[in-house]
């Protein structure tokens, strides 16, 4: 086997690392303050990436160019939840917030069903089958532009906490609650916006990846999963760790694919999970708790 | 003058000839009025409608709908249908059946997968409920010595012989062979029965081509991409593939995205052939040769389904998940017919002794050895060329020549 089909693999593979990097952000940044683990993150996903092909379909608008306003969408989804259901939940306990997680999960696949139907279901655009040669190397074109704006969005996620006075509010929220609470701040609304823009990240990330994958009603769990082993593996609450976990886990199951064999390609990540929970728990980017 | 009559007069001889005869009708009346008001035959039909077979299992219910009309045609009873949707998944397609069966279903046909169809299978026999196989390939559901199951489509063995035999025909008719080729397949029951039939049927055949390496993936995989870069980086001439529908379309993709026309796409089970294939890819769908169990275009029956279907869904391409899923209530209302009651085991006595003739697949007709499944079916190659589908092998049933290489992808406009 060339080394090309190697670099091509694994080029591959870090691209669609990134998108699902960007989809497991939004987990790790709703854990990491409002510490409520959602699992209708990849329900919520499934929702842009629909919403992407109604407005391909009706008003042949290009994923990507729906890109901001389906987060936008997405993010105000996610702020009323968090503001008119979750927040009532926050302090009771953790298997109520999961069983409500679980009946959001539910009712946004039968939803899903009820408007879409089970098809797959996916956007023909231009470009959807070009790739770029350079020399030996080919690169698929879709996963390139998506890879790309999985860079775009995870880096202004990371400037809006690290520049913006919401930003920091929200950090001090996840960094010490009662001391947020001591000086002022209005916890709740911060929480409902930090839900809002998990949910916006997990909007572009639906809309970049359905560029790569079809989407049916039913193909949410798969992702909620593949997010958790991403965040886990990168370090839940960790937002670097969610893009690194993001590209570990796809750059693996494409050179597992490629070397044993594709139909075993999920378990060399599951075992990647298991190692990090055997020798690194706390995840690869975060420190261990002292 | 007294008036006579000739003809009005009643003797005793004739009132009482007449009294017998109204008696005749009277006693015969009551079977005809039974016959005329049968109750339909409550027909469970378990296809995967949604999930990731959703495609196909939908193009199969269409099949079961413009049954109606040509059963009543060919003087049959009518059937009750009562949907089931297996999800595509075993666990769902197991429950769907009982939950059938307890619902009042004298009868099952499906499931379009093996696993699936092998659960359905299970209660069928441990209920003591007749099921008619609509599509489904794995050997071994006909070889558990099921007393209830039968199955009017071929085995993987049956579609590999005749697929080797049909290959070889536009072998010699185009001078032009694969000298190797890569496996692709599926991992679910039907994929892997059928790469367990490949190694042990294809030395039988003698074929021209080795196998350079062989690739299985999971028929619900997202990306197939690092699949086709194994595939391209094992220098084969062919492609030989095992798939469904979502994948085919998939793996199609990414052989245009990595810039890899192999010279020929040699099918050996569905989606390469399916309305959604053919529409989703538009020009990139047309080459792939599928060795399919498929309809004889000149039974009169095929022409008839062709045009109910037609008329039913303009613009659909009558396939092997219509025509088999036809069959399959063709053999269910014939044998409730003959049978006269919807008693399971009257039911299964009357399909074990089908003979029909007047029916849509190539070979004699449908009828059952002793393990319930029809070994005289036939299979053909068929071509995707402009969005239809011709048959281009074996001879007797083609209408069309093969075009041979496949067209390069970068060259189709």
């Amino acid at each position: 086997m060339s080394f090309d089909i190697f670099l091509n693999v694994a080029i591959g593979g870090v691209l669609t690392g990134l998108v699902y990097g960007l989809m497991a952000l939004g987990l790790s940044v709703i854990f990491g303050v409002v510490r409520v683990v959602n699992f209708a993150h990849g329900e919520m996903m499934t929702v842009a990436m629909y919403l992407a092909v109604a407005a391909f379909t009706i008003l042949h608008l290009d994923p990507l160019l729906m890109l901001v306003p389906i987060a936008a969408v997405l993010f105000a989804f996610g702020y009323l939840l968090q503001a008119g259901l979750i927040n009532r939940f926050i302090a009771r306990p953790e298997h109520s917030q999961f069983l409500l997680m679980v009946a959001i999960a539910i009712i946004i696949v039968n939803v899903l069903l009820i408007l879409f139907g089970p098809d797959a279901q996916n956007v023909q655009v231009a470009y959807a089958f070009d790739s770029l040669q350079v020399g030996p190397l080919i690169v698929d074109a879709t996963k390139l532009y998506a890879g790309l704006g999985a860079i775009a969005a995870a880096g202004a996620l990371f400037a809006f906490f690290r520049f913006t006075q919401i930003g920091t509010a929200i950090r001090a929220c996840a960094d010490n609650y009662t001391g947020a609470l001591v000086v002022g701040l209005d916890v709740k609304r911060l929480y409902a916006l930090t839900f809002g823009l998990g949910t916006a990240c997990v909007g572009a990330a639906g809309c970049m990846l359905l560029l790569i994958f079809d989407v049916t009603p039913t193909v949410g769990p798969s992702y909620t999963l593949l997010a958790f082993v991403i965040v886990i593996t990168g370090g839940l609450g960790s937002m670097p760790g969610a893009l690194v976990g993001g590209v570990l886990i796809g750059f693996t199951e494409a050179m597992a694919g490629l070397l044993f064999t594709p139909s075993a390609k999920s378990m060399f990540a599951f075992a990647i999970l298991v190692l990090v929970l055997l020798f690194r728990p706390q995840g690869i980017m975060r420190r261990r708790p002292a | 003058m007294p008036r006579q009559s000739k003809t009005a007069r009643l003797t005793r001889r004739a009132f009482t000839a007449g009294m017998g005869a109204a008696g005749f009708v009277a006693g015969a009346a009551p079977f005809g009025i039974v016959r005329a008001q049968t109750a339909p035959l409550k027909v469970g039909v378990l296809l995967p409608r949604s999930g990731v077979q959703a495609g196909i299992g939908q193009d199969c219910w269409r099949g079961a709908e413009i049954a109606g009309g040509l059963l009543q045609e060919l003087g049959l009873p009518p059937l009750q249908l009562i949907s089931g949707d297996t999800e595509t998944n075993v666990d769902v397609a197991r429950s769907r059946a009982e939950k059938l069966i307890t619902d009042g279903a004298q009868l099952l046909i499906g499931a379009f997968d093996s696993g699936q169809t092998t659960a359905i299978a299970q209660v069928a026999e441990q209920k003591g409920v007749p099921f008619v196989i609509n599509i489904a390939a794995a050997p071994q559901i006909t070889e558990q010595g099921y007393k209830f199951v039968f199955r009017n489509f071929p085995t993987a063995a049956m579609i590999l012989g005749d697929a080797f035999k049909n290959q070889k025909e536009i072998f010699a008719e185009t001078h032009a062979a694969p000298k190797s080729v890569v496996f692709l397949h599926v991992n679910d029951t039907f994929g892997t029965a059928m790469a367990k039939g490949i190694s042990a049927v294809m030395p039988k055949f003698d074929m021209p081509y080795k196998i350079a390496e062989e690739i299985a993936y999971d028929p619900t995989a997202r990306d197939l991409s690092v699949e086709i870069a194994k595939a391209k980086s094992a220098g084969a001439d062919a492609l030989l593939v095992v798939s469904r529908l979502n994948d085919a379309i998939l793996l199609t993709r990414e052989m245009v995205k990595q810039r890899w026309t192999p010279t020929a796409i040699l099918s050996m089970g569905p989606g390469w052939y399916e309305d959604q294939y053919l529409k989703t890819l538009g020009k990139l769908s047309d080459g792939p040769l599928s060795f399919v169990p498929w309809y004889d275009p000149n039974k009169p029956l095929s022409k008839k389904l062709e045009a109910a279907l037609a008329k039913a869904y303009p613009g659909i391409n009558l396939s092997t998940n219509h025509v088999y899923t036809f069959e399959a209530l063709l053999v269910a209302a014939d044998a409730y017919k003959r049978a006269g009651s919807a008693d399971p085991k009257a039911l299964a006595e009357a399909i074990r002794t089908t003979h029909i003739t007047n029916n849509v697949s190539p070979g004699p007709g449908i009828m059952f050895n002793a393990k319930g499944q029809n070994d005289k079916l036939q299979l053909s190659a068929i071509q995707n060329r402009g969005g239809k589908l011709v048959t281009v092998a074996p001879k007797s049933a083609a209408n069309a020549r093969v075009v041979w290489p496949l067209p390069p992808y970068d060259k189709r406009g």
